[in-house]
């Protein structure tokens, strides 16, 4: 007679101990698993690299090699190209898992499925943003951008674009069980991603310029914090609705 | 009182509703838009800087207040969608989506009209102007998100996300805009922020702003009710409706 | 009145090219709206009224609607 009863406490216990770790392991493994699948097929994050190399490569021949006008352009390009960048691989964010029922599994789990797009969205992040931050200097060498906006460019880039992948997500997560949802993707993200070209760009200028750059920085930031909170819901519920539909 | 809602919230009883109140917006909107018409084209004094090219004020602006009305109403029909999964504030949606593109594509049109004469060009990258634009395109992508989906309840649920994710980045956008025009165009001639415009200017105005918030009630009543037919063709009431006729 | 004559009323101080396309486009959109609604009306009643038509003969001659 004590048997099932025995039973029931131990799946009661172990149910206790996976909900109470439960959010932890399931971010990591989320995590985990997108940076693998990147791992295995490395060119859904060396793309975007190479059409940001490409973008800006098209710019001096289309306009001229004019080391004075290049400069004063550069920062504005910079942040485009980059910005066009991040938003050709937003298209394959959630596309895949969508297809081959991953995102079925992560509805069905008991984890919020807020923070569980939240772990992706990082991963995107880390595969895009931040490689594209890092390279941006190099190609602003080649634009002949200013000494001492080098390391604004990089940071600012580094931060607007967690912006960009947070907003880009959403636009992925509403287009991502349609069939063409690419070039719906960019008419749906392009006007929200304004502000963070503006304050990017912006504080690049503002370092050749010689002004303060940390209102800049600032706002970005404060951009960032803004689509942190409510980014991660309105994926949540997209991708419920791409699912169903 | 809730069960007046609740019949409200009924797309049967939202009908009726609408059916008695439209004709009483087409009216207002009839004789505001047609008076404030005459009244700013022919009696309204001209501007003493911009002449007689002021009076596009008495279109641009109302057009430009309900571009950005719209957005918002068409959000918080959305989220009441969405929360109480109430049809009815879909199909209202639905309905006034493509009067705010149009408003917002004619407040764009009169705004680089008028740009001739006081700017000298067709496009200026004035605050406004841009901040316009990209409301345009929000519009635009909300109404080819709801027509991308084959399911209706997707399509609408997408749309209402997207209407709230936007409405949430339009004042973003507005004041990033304006800091943006500030940074590069400085104390540029505005068009519409002018201290203190006589009675007799902002009067007209105001009957033209109230005359296009009618019009747009009027054509979201009426609209909302094409919609509520459409997709409840199937139902006993439309059938009797229908029937009533012949 | 602002004007003199209907002339002058016409030239718009000399800006008649801009006012009157701005105020053409706003109306032309006004317009345009109600024309789009009373045909989306009228098309929809004619679908709805067949159907039920349909219906009722279908019901009067006693065959079993497919």
């Amino acid at each position: 007679m004590s048997c099932p009863e025995a039973r029931s406490d131990v799946v009661g216990r172990g149910r206790k101990r996976e909900r109470d770790t439960g959010i932890g392991i399931a971010l990591y493994a989320t995590m985990r698993r997108d940076l693998l699948l990147l791992l295995r097929r490395p060119s859904t994050a060396l793309n975007p690299l190479a059409f940001f190399a490409l973008v800006i490569t098209l710019f001096p021949i289309g306009i001229s090699p004019d080391p004075a006008l290049l400069s004063a352009i550069a920062p504005g390009l910079l942040w485009v190209a980059a910005l066009l960048a991040a938003l050709l691989s937003l298209d394959g964010l959630f596309r895949n898992d969508v297809e081959d029922g991953t995102l079925e599994q992560l509805l069905l789990s008991s984890r919020p499925l807020p923070m569980l797009a939240l772990a992706k969205v990082a991963v995107h992040w880390l595969s895009t943003g931040l490689p594209l931050a890092l390279m941006a200097p190099v190609l602003g060498v080649m634009l002949s951008l200013p000494l001492g906006s080098y390391g604004v460019l990089a940071l600012s880039l580094a931060l607007g674009s967690a912006t960009l992948s947070l907003i880009g997500a959403i636009g992925a997560a509403l287009t991502a069980g349609l069939p063409r949802g690419g070039v719906l993707l960019s008419l749906l993200v392009l006007p929200l991603y304004v502000p963070v070209l503006i304050f990017g760009a912006g504080a690049v200028q503002a370092a050749i310029a010689g002004t303060g750059v940390a209102a800049h920085l600032a706002l970005l930031g404060a951009l960032l914090a803004v689509a942190l909170v409510f980014a991660p819901w309105a994926i949540a519920a997209s991708l419920r609705i791409s699912l169903n539909g | 009182m809730w069960a007046f809602i609740h019949k409200l919230g009924s797309p049967k009883g939202f009908y009726a509703f609408s059916v008695r109140l439209s004709p009483w917006f087409w009216v207002a909107a009839t004789t505001l838009i047609g008076g404030g018409l005459v009244w700013g084209l022919a009696f309204a004094p001209a501007d003493y800087q911009q002449g007689d090219s002021f009076r596009i004020i008495y279109v641009h602006v109302p057009a430009a207040f309900l571009a950005q009305s719209i957005f918002v109403v068409m959000a918080l029909a959305g989220l009441v969608f969405m929360v109480w999964r109430i049809k009815l504030a879909d199909m209202a949606a639905t309905a006034m989506a493509p009067l705010g593109a149009g408003m917002t594509f004619v407040a764009l049109l009169s705004g680089a009209v008028w740009g001739v004469p006081t700017w000298g060009t067709w496009w200026q990258w004035d605050a406004r102007l841009t901040s316009m634009l990209l409301l345009f395109f929000l519009y635009i992508g909300v109404i080819a998100l709801r027509s991308a989906f084959d399911g209706r309840d997707s399509g609408s649920r997408a749309a209402s996300v997207l209407t709230m994710v936007g409405v949430i980045n339009i004042p973003i956008i507005k004041y990033s805009v304006e800091w943006w025009y500030t940074l590069h165009q400085p104390a540029t001639f505005s068009v519409t922020s002018r201290p203190a415009m006589p009675t007799e200017m902002w009067l007209p105005l105001l009957i033209m702003v109230l005359g296009f918030y009618s019009f747009f009630i009027a054509v979201t009543l009426t609209r909302t009710r094409n919609e509520i037919l459409r997709r409840e063709s199937a139902k006993r009431w439309v059938r009797d409706l229908v029937g009533e006729g012949n | 009145m602002a004007f003199d004559s209907f002339t002058a009323f016409l030239a718009m101080g000399g800006y008649a090219p801009y006012v009157w396309p701005a105020y053409g486009a706003t109306l032309l959109l006004l317009f345009a709206v109600v024309l789009h609604l009373r045909l989306e009306r009228r098309r929809l009643w004619r679908e709805l009224r067949r159907r039920v038509r349909r219906e009722r003969r279908q019901a009067r001659d006693g065959e079993v609607p497919s």
